[in-house]
């Protein structure tokens, strides 16, 4: 019995949708099987909870008296460069964004203590940030130097714009080598003395829906503890990699570029990040509802994670190297158990994503779908499929 | 990091945490520490097993020269010598859950929570060596001197 999103909708306002966790329809499906969990059903929520290094926010500042032209000039948030290179009052943010006098890798691991991750943590915190910023001076825009606190409570506008989160699957690091490596996978103890893995698995959004049959361009979520929208495919987008017979990616995959306004999401949901030896970052958390349509759908939302698989890569040759090679395929259900095997050795894991806070936001998300405050939406356009052509090219140098 | 030192009469004590490798667990690295360098030590906490890397908290305590010298001796040979710190707590408020310290801590003190996946962090297990401070992304970990 198919059922369409009007319906869902529907069903939402008059308080008689079902709604489930990503963690719940496991559970459920195993039970009732699922043509009768299909039938029950209708949204099934989804969370990932992570650091996503290509996240970033806009600002508009208002506009100074006399005025100033930010754009061309120079602009530092608590000391973090922004990017000054649009109108008048107009600011980005990156979350990798790291002070001028930041000793970086010179005092190697460096500590990467504050950066663009930080800011937006420290906005959205509702905290007062620094903003410094030099200009040209034009007849209509005199001034040239501005110096002044500013909270996202007088902003124009706070607008989170994330060129590439939630990634679909992702590897799982190890170290071959004889000494410890600092990475943005973490921590990597040397000749696999432990091993980094970043995912939500059966709870994060693009494995439950492994074909972006209901995720769209357009559609609605939980972004940052806010509401916010699937803008586009995220950058590196490539849905051709490996797939099980359950459709899930063995590989990175799937991406999305999410946007959202910043001003009502929450610092337990944005939070500043510090990769030892790597560099700054922001944990991003996400969740997004999947529609029972069908069948089909259902029964991917019920995949587990003893059934998604990721590759295993050495990060101190192959992967920096750009070389294929990898050492081995592992379940989430293995990695999550503490321990995988490799090459036959035992070793232990460790995760970047948090899966008690994506269970929190599928929770949540959950929660206000139930309480009416959150209906879902068509997606505008689908998403690229693995029959798009769409893949992800590596650069190929020219010298010159 | 300051390290914690006591001076008694001509004594001083030193608590460090000794980081074996592999291959070294079997040497007699302590019984040189007293025979060459005349130097007091008291076990805080070890963890050692064959065929993986050992962990031992140690207060060593002699004269000034000696106990130099024998922390010299100690990183010659391969070890690697880390100052004791006070204390290590947790944030709990900071804290995501994510798991990036579970692989860094030497003494397992930090451990999953079977079904909620939730990251405990053992207080009593903490040798204070420092290791997860900068190895936590949120900065969760503090440390008190």
């Amino acid at each position: 019995m198919a059922k369409t999103i009007k319906e869902i909708n529907e069903k939402i306002k008059e308080g008689r949708a079902v709604i489930v966790t990503a963690a719940e329809i496991i559970e459920i499906a195993r039970q009732d099987g699922v043509k009768k969990a299909a039938e029950k059903v209708d949204v099934v929520t989804t969370g990932t909870f992570g650091p996503m290094c290509s996240s970033g926010a806009f600002f508009n500042i208002g506009h100074s008296k006399p005025r100033i032209k930010l754009g061309g000039g120079r602009a530092y948030l608590n000391d973090v460069p922004a990017y000054a290179a649009f109108a008048a009052a107009d600011l980005f943010i990156g979350a990798n964004a790291l002070p001028d006098d930041d000793p970086r890798n010179r005092n190697y691991p460096g500590d990467f203590n504050y950066g663009g991750g930080h800011v937006i943590e420290d906005l959205v915190a509702g905290r007062d940030v620094r903003l410094a910023a030099t200009a040209y001076g034009t007849d209509c825009y005199p001034r040239k130097k501005l110096e002044t606190w500013i909270n996202i409570k007088d902003l124009n506008n706070a607008t989170l714009f994330n060129l590439r989160n939630a990634y679909q699957n992702y590897n799982v690091a190890v170290n071959l080598s004889d000494r410890t490596i600092y990475t943005y996978m973490g921590v990597l103890q040397p000749r696999l003395g432990s091993a980094g893995y970043s995912s939500a698995g059966q709870l994060s959004p693009l494995f439950k829906d492994p074909y972006y049959k209901t995720i769209g361009i357009g559609t609605r979520i939980f972004l940052g503890g806010g509401i916010g929208y699937v803008a586009f495919p995220g950058t590196q987008f490539d849905p051709t990699g490996p797939r099980s017979e359950n459709g899930t990616p063995r590989s990175g995959a799937a991406t999305l570029c999410v946007i959202g306004d910043l001003t009502k999401m929450s610092p337990r949901y944005l939070v500043g990040t510090s990769m030892l030896g790597y560099g700054a970052s922001l944990t991003v958390g996400i969740g997004i509802p999947i529609p029972i349509l069908n069948e089909e759908i259902l029964k991917y939302t019920a995949i587990t994670d003893a059934q998604i698989f990721a590759p295993v890569i050495d990060y101190s040759g192959a992967y920096p190297n750009r070389e294929p090679e990898i050492l081995g395929e592992v379940s989430y259900a293995e990695l999550r158990s503490g321990k995988i095997k490799v090459r036959g050795k035992s070793v232990p894991t460790a995760a970047l994503s948090s899966y008690p806070r994506a269970l929190e936001i599928a929770f949540t998300l959950k929660e206000w779908i139930k309480n009416g405050q959150f209906l879902l939406t068509e997606p505008v356009a689908p998403l690229p499929g693995p029959q798009s052509g769409v893949s992800f090219k590596p650069l190929t140098e020219r010298p010159f | 990091m300051p390290d914690k030192e006591k001076v008694t009469k001509k004594n001083i004590a030193k608590r460090v945490v000794l980081h074996f490798p592999k291959r070294m667990v079997d040497e007699p690295i302590l019984y040189r520490l007293i025979k060459d360098y005349d130097l007091q030590f008291n076990i805080l906490k070890a963890s050692i097993t064959p065929e993986a890397e050992g962990l031992m908290v140690v207060e060593l305590k002699g004269s000034r020269n000696n106990l130099d010298q024998g922390l010299k001796y100690l990183i010659d040979t391969g070890l690697k010598v880390q100052p004791l710190s006070h204390d290590v707590t947790r944030n709990e408020e900071r804290c995501t859950s994510c798991g990036a310290c579970i692989t860094v801590c030497p003494a397992g003190a930090f451990s999953l929570e079977p079904g909620s996946l939730i990251v405990r962090f053992s207080d009593s297990k903490c040798v204070a060596c420092g290791l997860c401070i900068k190895a936590c992304p949120p900065r969760a970990m503090e440390l008190h001197f």
